[in-house]
């Protein structure tokens, strides 16, 4: 499919002999394309329709270099706008802050939010050398607390001790008590699965929020997310302002549009990937690594970097 | 009034008879774009729609109907009940689909749905691989009622299944339902586990398993096509399960994927309690698509 975009837009312009600048009617020609190609990757139709004006802007008039095509050329922005809309800078979890700092994860179900908790604890755990509670406040899905306290021992980091009858809030609110009683440095409060529809959930939600005045709010979302990835980041972020986003399952043949569609409606940044099942599975966030997934054209990138 | 963003210009759009153009048909095309149809598949049903209708006066509400009837019309012949009265003793159904995407609950709610008419039912815990995966499904059986055959974490999946149909065998058990692990469709060495699960099914009856039920969950955009493919070949998916349509995603990927791997739907996902399982219907599925209220 990728191969074929790129076959495309070589296509398009190699009937043009001349070099110089780009005209719009070229352009225009390989945005098409272009637009395409970004909701096969599953950017969402909103965000695909800003990007390909700001690709427009920054494309017609371009002075195309001697060696390259002027659609090797246009792909080449493409991908540069692509990084900067996802975030050039690397921002990592943030723990600036007076410990116990809170880190509430949260997300529609079965985004990978507990599995994610636990790959964060032990990374702050094994390569920070903080001192990490994790603490489940998802008392909905069967065994999910459980679920939690065996991976909290394949890791190596201390769950809160579990009281069957306990609302979220009074979990949360435990916690911080033993995190700061017992001299934690960091609390992660992995929540429950929740629709952003679901008002009495989001509304528990906001709760937490406000019974542990998290740090870090981190919206745990899967990469192969469609269409709806604009709508669920944006009820998530109106509702409770989240921090930043952690994408998931991002190991899989999905061209992982998701990611654009999220940063681009929220702004907040893209702070870890989840690449895998296994507890070390968790990477740092990539721009580039991302783009040439979405595009699929990494070579011809390469190739006009080099030029 | 498309090009205008004046209020009294939409609703003038909205209540007047318009000509069908190419700019409706490109909104038409829109619409199905956002509920994942992807690009190819929405824009030969925005076509369909357009034929013969080209420069007739037509009101919106109007076109979102022929457009769910277009929907309608690639699904509903595969809009199917999964049969469990076959004559097999014990049915032997195998849920599979890739991560998070809602397997064991789909098990608990059918394993709910099976007991309340009246057959026996027994739950093959064979995700042997999560963190607390047999707990939770030991949690539905013990909520229903139903007999759960598990190992501890680790165990070997494909010796579960086995152990499960041959006790369902002997106990006289209806159906049986094996839960997987979750897995990715890349990741073959995890694929081939399936297969081997499948094929240690088999030595306890040729037959088994007599439905292969991919879960696919309606967040997810295009990715599902290519697990159908893949679920398809390594497992031999015979029906598909759409989860999580109580959320904001219409799953229209299904349309693709039928008009694709023509396989048959059975049932769609509405929440995270036994009851929220219904089966699968074209015509409500099309009109959500559609963006057509009630
Ligand atoms: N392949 C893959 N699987 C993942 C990844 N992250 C999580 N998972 C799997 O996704 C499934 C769901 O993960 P959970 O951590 O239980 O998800 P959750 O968001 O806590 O789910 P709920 O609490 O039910 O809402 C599990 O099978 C995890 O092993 C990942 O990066 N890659
Ligand atoms: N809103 C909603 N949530 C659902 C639905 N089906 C399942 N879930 C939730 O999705 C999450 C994952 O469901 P599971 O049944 O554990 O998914 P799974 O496919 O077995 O996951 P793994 O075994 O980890 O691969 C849980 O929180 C479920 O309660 C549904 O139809 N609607
Ligand atoms: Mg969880
Ligand atoms: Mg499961």
């Amino acid at each position: 499919m990728f191969e074929g975009l790129s076959e495309k837009l070589s296509g398009i312009f190699d009937t043009l002999t001349r070099r110089g600048a780009l005209s719009e009617g070229d352009v225009n020609v390989a945005l098409r394309e272009v637009r395409k190609a970004l909701l096969e990757a599953d950017v969402a139709l909103d965000v695909v329709r800003s990007f390909v004006d700001k690709v427009r802007a920054r494309a017609v008039g371009a002075n195309v270099i001697k060696s390259v095509t002027p659609g090797q050329m246009v792909v080449k922005i493409v991908n540069d706008v692509l990084i900067e809309t996802l975030g050039a800078e690397a921002e990592p979890i943030n723990l600036d802050a007076a410990p116990p700092v809170a880190i509430m994860m949260i997300g529609l179900q079965g985004a990978g939010k507990t599995t994610t908790t636990a790959k964060i604890a032990k990374r702050l755990n094994e390569k920070m050398k903080r001192k990490v509670l994790m603490a489940s406040l998802d008392v909905k899905r069967p065994a999910a607390q459980e679920q939690l306290a065996v991976l909290g021992r394949q890791v190596g980091v201390d769950t809160l001790p579990i009281i069957v009858g306990q609302t979220p809030v009074q979990i949360a609110k435990r916690a911080e008590q033993a995190a700061r009683l017992q001299g934690y440095d960091v609390v992660l409060l992995d929540t429950a699965g929740r629709t952003h529809i679901d008002e009495a959930l989001m509304q528990e939600m906001a709760e937490i929020k406000a019974a542990s005045s998290p740090h870090e709010i981190l919206l745990v979302a899967d990469a192969l997310t469609g269409q709806d990835a604009v709508n669920l980041a944006k009820s998530f972020d109106e509702r409770v302002g989240i921090t930043g986003i952690v994408l998931t399952r991002v190991e899989g043949d999905g061209r992982g549009g998701a990611a654009l569609s999220m940063r681009a409606v929220t702004g907040k940044p893209i702070k870890l990937l989840g690449a895998g099942e296994k507890m070390d599975a968790l990477e740092d966030f990539h721009p580039s690594r991302i783009a040439n997934r979405i595009l699929g054209m990494g070579d011809i990138v390469s190739l006009v970097e080099r030029a | 009034a498309r090009s205008s963003n004046s209020i009294g210009a939409g609703l003038i759009a909205i209540f007047t008879k318009r000509k069908l153009d190419s700019g409706m048909l490109d909104d038409l095309e829109d619409v199905l774009i956002r509920a994942d149809l992807g690009v190819a598949t929405a824009a030969r049903i925005a076509q369909i729609v357009g034929k013969g209708r080209y420069d007739k006066n037509v009101e919106i509400e109007e076109v979102k109907d022929i457009l769910a009837t277009e929907v309608e019309r690639v699904l509903g012949p595969y809009a199917k009940p999964l049969d469990v009265d076959t004559g097999e003793k014990p049915f032997v159904i195998l849920v599979v689909g890739v991560n998070g995407s809602g397997k064991t609950t789909t098990i608990g709610k059918l394993a709910s749905q099976f007991s309340g008419e009246g057959r026996k039912v027994l739950l093959a815990a064979g995700d042997t691989f999560r963190a607390a995966a047999v707990m939770q499904l030991r949690i539905w059986g013990e909520r229903l009622s139903c007999p759960v055959i598990y190992r501890e974490q680790g165990a070997d999946a494909s010796a579960l299944a086995f152990d499960a149909v041959k006790a369902a065998r002997e106990r006289g058990d209806d159906v049986v339902l094996i839960d997987t692990a979750g897995r990715l469709q890349n990741r073959a060495e995890l694929m081939a586990e399936l297969d081997k699960i499948i094929r240690v099914v088999r030595k306890v009856d040729e037959s088994a398993p007599h439905a292969v039920l991919l879960v696919l969950d309606a967040t997810v955009g295009q990715n599902a096509l290519s697990q159908v493919e893949i679920f398809g070949r390594v497992a031999g998916v015979t029906g598909l399960v759409m989860t999580k349509l109580d959320g904001t995603a219409r799953g229209g990927i299904l349309v693709a994927i039928t008009d694709k791997f023509h396989l048959p739907i059975h049932y769609i996902g509405v929440g995270e309690t036994a009851g929220d399982l219904e089966p699968f219907t074209a015509r409500e599925f099309a009109r959500a698509i559609a963006g057509i209220e009630g």
